[in-house]
């Protein structure tokens, strides 16, 4: 069953057409990618899906209901939640005030009660502490609870954004090239915390990655992108082998 | 010593020992039996900018929000106290050119509800204000929030028929004590510092830290922007009803925007997003601009006259000084830290090695 439908969706900056009538389905529990040569409109795609950009044409449809002129905030309230190509952690807060303020959105006290810490609204935060601690040692970063974010290394930092997307209940996790600037080493770390997580809490997970490795192993549907045109999709095997996705990566030769 | 001292027990007794230090002063000073009217004054005024500039702090340093605009809020907060609490007797006398508002010159409320609903009125007006303006965003913002402020004011100018205009309302009841100002002052200075340890203070600094990822997370933006802006404006409205109070009179050359700097001024020397670093720097600065007053006298040394002493020459003087201060301690006073023992004891302890600063804060 398809959990999230991309129908058509066109994306134009001005002139440029960053995305060209795509169309997407993510089947619900699995991990698939989004990959595509720099420029060809991936992130541009993700922004369309959480209610960065509202597209030109077409619309995103989430558990049979249209989410495409929502604001990013209630999109991630229904339960797609991202993460960003470059970190985008709250740097000077500690790690578990990371987690803390993706609660946040489940909060139902409201902010005088919370403020004057009333009964029902302390035992809310309690929760919330103990579920954020819970979310954090399944990770493997209770430890590193009092750290302050930016002074993690980059790793854990990688991991702590996933953690606090998946700490605002998440259904699907959109993960914008969680590999970037990782050592082989730790790119295979990655991708066992992705399998783990995935089967842990049930997720979809969509990704944008430009590490063929780490597509390769863990994806089970790939997509491919190239100047904003859906050019191949299939698994990993039948993506690799296709001569348009080749020609996309490598150039087509002239002489022919 | 400072070792035995530094664990959790002792420091619960110190802070004890200190609140008692501190309800003695005040005590002493309330009871006239030492200091006198003009360090009074000075205390109580600087209770007052403690509460709007920890208010300013909450809208930017907490939220990341560039407002300036806490003058125009005071103004609201001090001119409904102004125009509630003096005695229906004396109306006549204070708007002798225009008579007052038929409706208003019959109500007088007492003293704490006027304050609060001087409150609610600058939240309020925060809400109306912030509705098309709180979209913008740093420097923008600034300008717009400026704007509003100095409309406020001119509002209030030619609004004779409720303000008095220009010539202001005196008459304003004095406060039989100086609890009124410090008790209001610590009670939201807590309120503030409450808000901002609950959820709904953690969403205000991820929105400071970072807009997109805070709204990726599922925090509506502009609602909580609305919220702080808010909160923040009702507390510099408490503020300007005690410092109506304080001064017995208000006019709208009292809410000029460059009152805005004053407080703009503390926040940044106590450091942006530090509750306890902005009650200390505001009086500091309050009670400093006071003593600089030493330089505005003539002075002669040795049968010359110095002719830099003149009035005037305190506010080179303070320029100076927070020149260094900016220059040294650029994320101000305490960062984004709050002040605790801890931080005192290890600034003593000079056995354990000190912490790297990793944000070219501090003086090297």
């Amino acid at each position: 069953m398809s959990i999230l439908q991309i129908n058509n969706v066109t994306m134009q900056f001005g002139g440029v057409t960053a995305v060209n009538n795509l169309n997407i389905e993510v089947q619900e529990g699995k991990i698939e990618a989004l990959i595509g040569p720099n420029g060809a409109g991936k992130t541009t795609a993700f922004n369309v899906i959480t209610g960065v950009y509202s597209p030109t044409k077409g619309n995103v449809v989430y558990n049979g209901e249209n989410i495409t002129s929502l604001t990013p905030d209630k999109i991630t309230k229904k339960g797609i939640a991202r993460t960003f190509q470059n970190i985008r952690l709250f740097k000077n807060l500690t790690v578990l005030d990371n987690i803390l303020i993706a609660n946040h959105l489940r909060l139902k006290s409201n902010f005088l009660s919370c403020t004057l810490r009333l009964p029902w609204s302390y035992k809310e935060e309690m929760q919330m502490r103990k579920k954020s601690e819970m979310l954090l040692d399944k990770l493997g970063l209770l430890a590193l609870k009092n750290e302050i974010a930016h002074s993690l290394p980059y790793g854990e930092q990688r991991k702590l954004e996933i953690a606090r997307a998946l700490a605002t209940d998440a259904k699907i996790l959109l993960l914008d090239e969680p590999a970037a600037g990782m050592n082989p080493s730790e790119t295979m770390e990655l991708s066992s915390f992705i399998n783990t997580i995935r089967d842990e809490f049930k997720l979809t997970i969509f990704m944008i990655e430009h590490h063929m490795d780490l597509v390769m192993e863990i994806s089970e549907k790939i997509y491919v992108l190239d100047f904003g045109q859906l050019i191949a999709e299939g698994t990993a095997n039948e993506v690799k082998n296709n001569q348009r996705v080749i020609e996309a990566y490598l150039g087509v030769e002239e002489d022919a | 010593m400072i070792d035995k001292l530094n664990n959790k027990k002792n420091k619960i007794y110190l802070n004890i020992l200190l609140a008692v230090i501190f309800a003695i002063i005040i005590i002493l000073l309330d009871t006239e039996r030492i200091g006198d009217n003009y360090i009074r004054r000075i205390l109580n005024l600087s209770a007052i900018y403690t509460i709007v500039s920890v208010s300013m702090n909450l809208v930017n340093g907490f939220t990341g929000l560039f407002s300036l605009g806490q003058a125009g809020f005071m103004a609201v907060g001090a001119y409904t106290v102004a125009i509630f609490t003096v005695p229906l007797a004396e109306r006549a006398k204070i708007f002798y050119i225009i008579p007052q508002n038929p409706v208003l010159a019959q109500i007088e409320l007492p003293f704490v509800i006027a304050l609060i609903l001087g409150g609610l009125l600058a939240a309020l007006v925060a809400i109306l204000i912030g509705l098309p303006v709180l979209r913008l965003k740093s420097d923008y913002l600034a300008i717009a929030t400026l704007g509003f402020s100095e409309i406020i004011r001119i509002v209030f100018t030619n609004a004779k028929s409720i303000t008095n205009g220009a010539l202001g309302i005196n008459r304003i009841p004095p406060m039989p004590t100086m609890w009124v100002f410090f008790g209001v002052a610590i009670l939201s200075v807590l309120l503030i510092w409450l808000l901002i340890n609950s959820s709904y203070g953690r969403a205000f600094k991820a929105i400071r830290e970072d807009e997109v990822a805070a709204e990726a997370m599922g925090i509506n933006l502009f609602k909580h922007k609305v919220m702080s802006f808010a909160v923040g404006a009702f507390f510099a409205g408490i503020g300007g009803g005690l410092y109506a109070s304080l001064l017995a009179s208000v006019d709208p050359k009292q809410f000029y925007f460059t009152v805005t700097y004053n407080f703009l001024l503390i926040i940044v020397l106590g450091g942006m997003g530090s509750i306890s670093g902005t009650v200390i720097a505001a009086f500091v600065v309050t009670s400093g601009l006071e003593v600089l007053r030493f330089f505005d006298e003539p002075l002669t040394l040795l049968g010359v006259n110095i002719p830099l002493f003149r009035p005037g020459f305190r506010m080179v003087i303070f320029s100076l000084l927070l020149m260094i201060l900016v220059l040294f301690f650029r994320n101000g006073l305490l960062g984004q830290k709050e002040m605790s023992w801890k931080l005192i004891f290890d600034c003593f302890n000079k056995k354990k090695p000190r912490k790297k600063t990793d944000k070219g804060g501090t003086a090297q």
